[in-house]
């Protein structure tokens, strides 16, 4: 597998959306290019005969009663909201100017 | 026996004893409540396990208990009984902030399942105790409101994620406290403050408003000073709740009867695995002695003790640095600044949340949210998640082969007593080994213990013993962990944390 350079760090901070400043690109490219090569190991040691555990404890089809339950006053909701207007989280626009 | 009347005293009692003075009359819930509020203020400054005390609620919910016991209601077996609640479950009017200045000032709406019971044991919260932020750590180094030290030593760490809720217990700020163990947060945490911590079985405690960091390894466990305690938490607990798909629909173990009975301190019959690959080399000559006469005892009572090996358990630490990361990194992008917590403006939603989740979130956060994004890209899933899920599989089996010469298995629960806060806080790889011999009991979803093995002669520093069992089989941990605690007890005269030195004491009032 390969190493984790400073330009894939950049580009999974903006998938995962956190701004990066330099300082923490090559800061944390160092660290998560360690521990990628610790754990880079893997693929060899379980082949494709070995089922994939997603889950510790096996369950299906887990259901409730089709019943009304508690849920949150729409004011409680919104109650530490950064912004609220209307009965609704209020945020800046989504589509920048140029879109 | 106790003097109720001294708060020295009794902070110092276990809670199963507190709630017989309750019972009794020889003390109220208000004095006890006090008495821990008190010991917060006078210690808590340098110790520095709590994020937040509510000794306003606190003192009305024991006032309460007051009141009924006095008026002859029935009151549950806790009721009056102070504790400590880490802070990654929610409260419902009480600050929550999982360590992360993302949730600074947060107010809950709602309460976590377990909150609902410890209120609905009638148990009085004292506060909400410090974490590594999101549950990442093993030092409470990445709590971002500072760490928590450890009451044996203050310079050093009080394990993590949940060294307050571990701290909290070794200061005798509060006799019981909530943990979260994801790859030991609970057991490495009891293990270097001398206490007592369990990861009950996956499903078997609700998990319904606990700050999520990784789904198929979370599990919220008890804190104690003694095993009996811990059963007695347990009980409060567990049992299945329909807010969590996840929650096992079986009857609540029977853990305060397991201890109980194993407090005789008789282990005829029982067949104890030692894991070949939890020991050796790497492990501390101080754990591997304390460990290795703890064997002893363990023989001396009856007990056969064979060497099991479970190969893939060398795996285990990449793989749970596959599968934490990629979970984390889902359940995280809901920190977003757009319905609660921190928002940095921009003029984009989706700047936004970058700024936001670049001012919120600490390094640690930062490292593992872009390896959890690696670990799932397309092109990578296969060979990293894909690869972890079959390692699971593997380590999964090694479980099951093991069992089958064993009742339980053991190790020492961390690899060396608590080392100083801040020198392993650059070197992630340094701090991810704290887990190694913790993290397969979460991969398989297996019940867990750790209980004080002792001090290390080099640093007389607390040691860990951990006892895990089978999946469902909880109630093994109370029933040979009690009769461990009792051989060992024997010998010190006393449970461990009455040996940790006192701690600097300022006589500041809690503000009431």
């Amino acid at each position: 597998m390969s190493a984790l350079e400073r330009s894939d760090v950049a580009r999974l901070a903006v998938l995962a959306r956190i701004d990066m400043t330099d300082d923490d690109l090559d800061r944390l490219s160092g660290q998560l290019s360690a521990i990628v090569d610790a754990v880079a190991t893997l693929e060899s040691v379980a082949g494709p005969d070995v089922p994939a555990t997603s889950h510790p404890i096996p369950m299906a089809n887990v259901e409730r009663d089709d019943v009304v339950d508690e849920s949150l006053a729409p004011a409680e909701a919104l109650a530490a909201a950064p912004q609220a207007q209307d009965g609704r989280f209020r945020v800046p626009q989504i589509l920048g100017e140029e879109a | 026996m106790t003097d109720w009347s001294l708060p020295e005293q009794a902070v110092r009692s276990t809670a199963a004893q507190m709630a017989d003075a309750l019972a009794a009359g020889e003390v109220t819930s208000s004095q006890l409540t006090q008495a821990h509020l008190d010991r917060i203020a006078a210690v808590d400054g340098p110790v520095h396990a709590f994020l937040h005390v509510d000794a306003e609620g606190a003192l009305a919910a024991a006032e309460s208990v007051d009141a009924d016991r006095a008026a002859g209601v029935s009151l549950p077996r806790l009721a009056g009984v102070p504790i400590g609640i880490k802070d990654v479950l929610v409260t419902k009017g009480l600050p929550t902030t999982a360590g992360s200045r993302i949730l600074e000032g947060w107010i809950p709406p709602y309460d976590a399942t377990v909150t609902r019971k410890v209120r609905e044991a009638r148990m009085p919260i004292l506060g909400k105790t410090n974490m590594d932020e999101f549950a990442m750590g093993s030092s409470t180094d990445h709590s971002a409101f500072g760490p928590t030290h450890n009451p044996w030593d203050l310079d050093r760490i009080p394990g993590g994620s949940g060294g307050g809720s571990a701290a909290a217990l070794a200061a005798f700020e509060a006799p019981l406290t909530i943990g979260s163990d994801t790859g030991g947060s609970i057991r490495q945490p009891a293990s270097v403050t001398g206490t007592v911590g369990v990861k009950p079985t996956y499903g078997g405690v609700s998990r319904y408003g606990a700050i999520a960091l990784a789904s198929s390894l979370d599990q919220l466990g008890p804190c104690a000073r003694t095993v009996l305690d811990a059963a007695l938490l347990h009980e409060v607990m567990a049992g299945h709740d329909p807010h969590d798909a996840t929650s096992l629909r079986e009857p609540i173990p029977g853990a305060v009867s397991a201890a109980l009975e194993g407090a005789s301190g008789d282990l005829s019959g029982v067949r104890i695995g030692v894991i070949r690959e939890l020991g050796g080399e790497g492990y501390q000559d101080g754990v591997r002695q304390r460990f290795e006469e703890a064997l002893d005892a363990a023989r001396g009572a009856g007990a056969t003790v064979v060497e099991v090996s479970c190969p893939s358990f060398e795996y285990a630490l990449a793989a749970y640095y596959l599968i934490l990361p990629a979970e984390a990194s889902s359940n995280l992008a809901k920190f977003d600044g757009v319905r609660f917590g921190l928002r940095v403006e921009r003029e984009t939603v989706e700047r936004t949340m970058a700024a936001t989740r670049a001012a919120g979130f600490g390094d640690e956060v930062k490292r593992r949210i872009i390896l959890g994004t690696y670990a799932l890209s397309a092109g990578y899933y296969d060979a990293y998640y894909g690869s972890a899920q079959r390692v699971r599989t593997l380590i999964q089996r090694d479980f099951t082969a093991a069992f089958e010469q064993a009742d339980v298995l053991v190790s020492p629960t961390t690899p060396t007593t608590p080392f100083k806060l801040g020198e392993r806080i650059d070197d992630p790889l340094a701090m991810y080994l704290n887990d190694v011999a913790t993290i397969p009991a979460n991969l398989a979803g297996i019940p867990g213990m750790s209980l004080p093995a002792g001090l290390a002669p080099e640093d007389g520093l607390p040691v860990g013993f951990q006892i895990l069992a089978p999946a469902h089989e909880d109630v093994r941990l109370y029933r040979i962990g009690g009769a461990m605690e009792a051989l060992l007890t024997r010998d010190w005269g006393g449970p461990l944390t009455a040996q940790a030195p006192a701690l600097p004491t300022s006589t500041a009032e809690v503000a009431k």
